[in-house]
């Protein structure tokens, strides 16, 4: 842990200086500060908010119900917008969820030790819109409750699902991922659920976290244990990392449909998956870190680091921006070149003008240093980006099928009330499980923030602090 | 501090890991298998008509032709339910007063017709058409079962869709020569592979599979 501040970006940006644990902890604290958000009398704010979210579950359910009871019409979706906010909606949260596998995994190989924080909750907000994204194709098949046919078995149809669709790769994407997500998530929660059992004062609660945590005594044989399943459950995620989303850009590069039918598609859609998952991270990080008194263990470091990240992977896809455009030209295709001058100058121009900014310019603050460091320009940029990557996918889809080859087939969408309340709903769905997880759950990994106390030890030597937070 | 579980919970724990696999394992068999049973299909199952009319005493016994009753097979998609005045073209003359005929003559006497159990009832989104399946030398008997030898008919085949693409993906293994399709008693002359892909030549049948064929 002491050349963690050579590793981890302590380099650039002269953010060495800023730990990532409030100096002065011990693991007692630790544990106190974090178990105690989840031990604690429901705080006020916590009811507020949960009601907020349950109320919008509630307009999801009733976008459901009616769907079901009127069929698919009452979307905005028709030919030629035969999909409209279902694969739009999708595809941004399925890309929210990738921040979650990136930090859990890949920063982990990385060895890249200021993770640890924020690991817990992205990997619990990746299966949130991982869940949220696949209520849109499950709903979008029109009859829903036939929506196993999309997996292979031995039916008495004698059929085999169309292997050679990218849409049958998504269902094996999309579901390997939830599984490993959810397996490492769960995984990497039993030493605290064990914790919270221990600390548990009444019987429910004791039983509850108990079987949780399975019968976890933390003897070096489990640890043992655990730690080989975590690596091996972080190589398995590694490559979903790229596959997914790669998978979900064949749903639209395999179609010929000018727009979608370009080889940047794969890295362009990855980066921005990542670029909209740290966006949302940070989105949710930024309050909730002040809520629940966690600025010691989630500091302004951790915020800059992810707002770099958030800058990297902005301009690979303003990249990608400008490559879509390069290809409309280069390709010396008439149909190429009038979709990039119809996403510029035709009915969807205020999209696209929007989605340029939100994704293209107003994140190249993030290089100023004030704002990386400044919690709460940090949340505006990330709530641009959020909307910029919603737009995006909007532009992409919208504007090549209203649009097609052929004049007579050309097409416009609008979005019904049942549209945006199934999206709002989903937003609501979300924001309703994130509440009941931080309720419930430690939202930080509390063993291995106990591993991170050391070097928080070293700090207090010079400076001789009182924990800021913490005990109480 | 009292422990939380009891010391038993350790083997139910694992009892309930390793249960879990063969549970789901069990229901996923459970599911294959109801859905291909007589339970489902109706496959094999007599039902009670108003009369007990035997298809094994008329045809194999009496020597009737299939066409006779069912007159319109050859040429439309519906193979015809007889009216009743085909029966009394006989039994006018034979078993004119038997008990067990009561239910024909009082059918031809009011003028309503018998009102039978449909054995085989396809669902409504296929299409299905007996001409065509009899003019590329699909036999009766290939899908009905052998009907000479039913006292009462029953489903013979599933009439599940893995059962119709059998045939249709793979229609050398069932056609016959068209002037033995109405035989009960036909035996291939050669190996079924080698008179089949003559038959699905000279015929031009082709493997018509797509969902369009049958889902109109």
């Amino acid at each position: 842990m002491a050349t963690l501040e050579g590793r981890a970006g302590g380099k650039g940006g002269g953010n060495a200086e800023i730990p990532f644990i409030a100096p002065g902890h011990t693991p007692a604290s630790v544990t106190e500060a974090i178990s105690e958000v989840v031990t604690q009398k429901t705080p006020k704010w916590w009811y507020a908010g949960f009601g907020v979210a349950f109320l919008l579950v509630n307009v999801l359910l009733m976008s459901i119900t009616w769907l079901l009871v009127k069929g698919t019409g009452v979307w905005g979706n028709n030919v030629p917008v035969a999909w409209a906010f279902p694969i739009i909606n999708f595809v941004w949260w399925i890309g929210i969820g990738h921040a979650g596998t990136l930090i859990s995994a890949i920063l982990l190989l990385l060895r890249q030790d200021w993770r640890t924080s924020i690991n817990r909750f992205a990997e619990a907000m990746t299966l949130f819109a991982v869940a949220c994204a696949g209520i849109y194709p499950i709903l979008h098949v029109g009859r829903p409750w036939l929506a196993y046919w999309l997996t292979p078995y031995p039916n008495t149809m004698g059929l085999w699902p169309q292997f050679r669709s990218p849409l049958v790769w998504d269902v094996f994407a999309v579901t390997t991922y939830a599984i490993v997500s959810a397996l490492f998530w769960y995984t990497g929660l039993i030493p605290d659920l064990a914790t919270l059992r221990d600390r548990s004062t009444n019987r429910f609660a004791q039983v509850v976290y108990g079987f949780g945590a399975m019968g976890w005594r933390g003897t070096a044989k489990h640890w043992h244990n655990y730690e080989t399943a975590y690596l091996l459950l972080a190589g398995l995620a590694t490559p979903l990392v790229i596959s997914v989303h790669t998978v979900v850009s064949f749903d639209f590069s395999v179609a010929q449909l000018p727009g979608w039918h370009a080889t940047i598609f794969p890295p362009y859609f990855v980066a921005g998956a990542i670029f909209a998952g740290f966006a949302m991270v940070l989105t949710l990080t930024i309050p909730l870190r002040s809520l629940f008194n966690l600025k010691d263990f989630i500091t302004d470091r951790h915020l800059a680091n992810m707002a770099k990240i958030l800058l990297l992977t902005g301009l690979i896809v303003l990249y990608g921006y400008i490559m879509e455009g390069f290809f409309a030209w280069f390709s010396g295709h008439h149909d190429e070149g009038f979709m990039m001058w119809n996403r510029i100058t035709g009915p969807y121009r205020y999209q696209w003008w929007a989605l340029i900014l939100c994704n293209g310019l107003i994140p190249q603050l993030l290089w100023l240093r004030k704002v990386r460091h400044t919690p709460w320009m940090l949340f505006l940029v990330a709530m641009v980006v959020n909307v910029g990557m919603w737009l995006e996918r909007f532009v992409i889809i919208v504007t090549s099928l209203t649009r097609d080859f052929l004049v007579s087939s050309w097409g416009s969408f609008s979005p019904t009330i049942w549209d945006w309340g199934l999206f709002v709903g989903t937003i609501g769905l979300f924001m309703a499980l994130l509440f009941l997880f931080l309720r419930f759950l430690p939202m930080i990994s509390i063993f291995e923030m106990r591993t991170m106390v050391p070097e928080a030890k070293l700090d207090r030597s010079k400076t001789a602090g009182e924990p800021s937070q913490g005990a109480s | 501090m009292a422990q939380i579980f009891k010391r038993s919970t350790n083997t139910l724990a694992k009892a309930t890991i390793y249960g879990g696999v063969f549970i789901v394992a069990f229901l996923v068999w459970t599911g294959t298998v109801l859905d291909r049973s007589s339970y489902n299909t109706g496959q094999g199952i007599v039902l009670e008509q108003p009369v007990p009319f035997s298809h094994d005493h008329h045809t194999a016994g009496m020597g009737i032709d299939c066409r006779y009753c069912h007159t319109s097979a050859e040429t439309s998609a519906y193979a015809g339910i007889p009216p009743t005045s085909t029966c009394m073209n006989c039994h006018t003359q034979i078993w004119a007063n038997a008990e067990i005929l009561e239910p024909v003559r009082a059918s031809f006497r009011e003028n309503e017709p018998i009102r039978w159990q449909r054995i085989h009832d396809l669902p409504d989104f296929v299409y299905f058409n007996h001409s065509i399946h009899l003019a590329r030398g699909v036999s009766c008997f290939t899908c009905h079962g052998n009907v000479t030898e039913m006292p009462l008919v029953y489903q013979d085949q599933s009439l599940q869709m893995e059962w119709c693409l059998d045939c249709h993906r793979n229609p050398e293994k069932y056609v016959r020569p068209r002037e033995e399709i109405f035989n009960a008693d036909y035996k291939p002359s050669e190996p079924q592979a080698v008179i089949g892909a003559r038959l699905v030549k000279e015929y031009g049948i082709e493997t018509l599979d797509s969902c369009s064929t049958c889902h109109r």
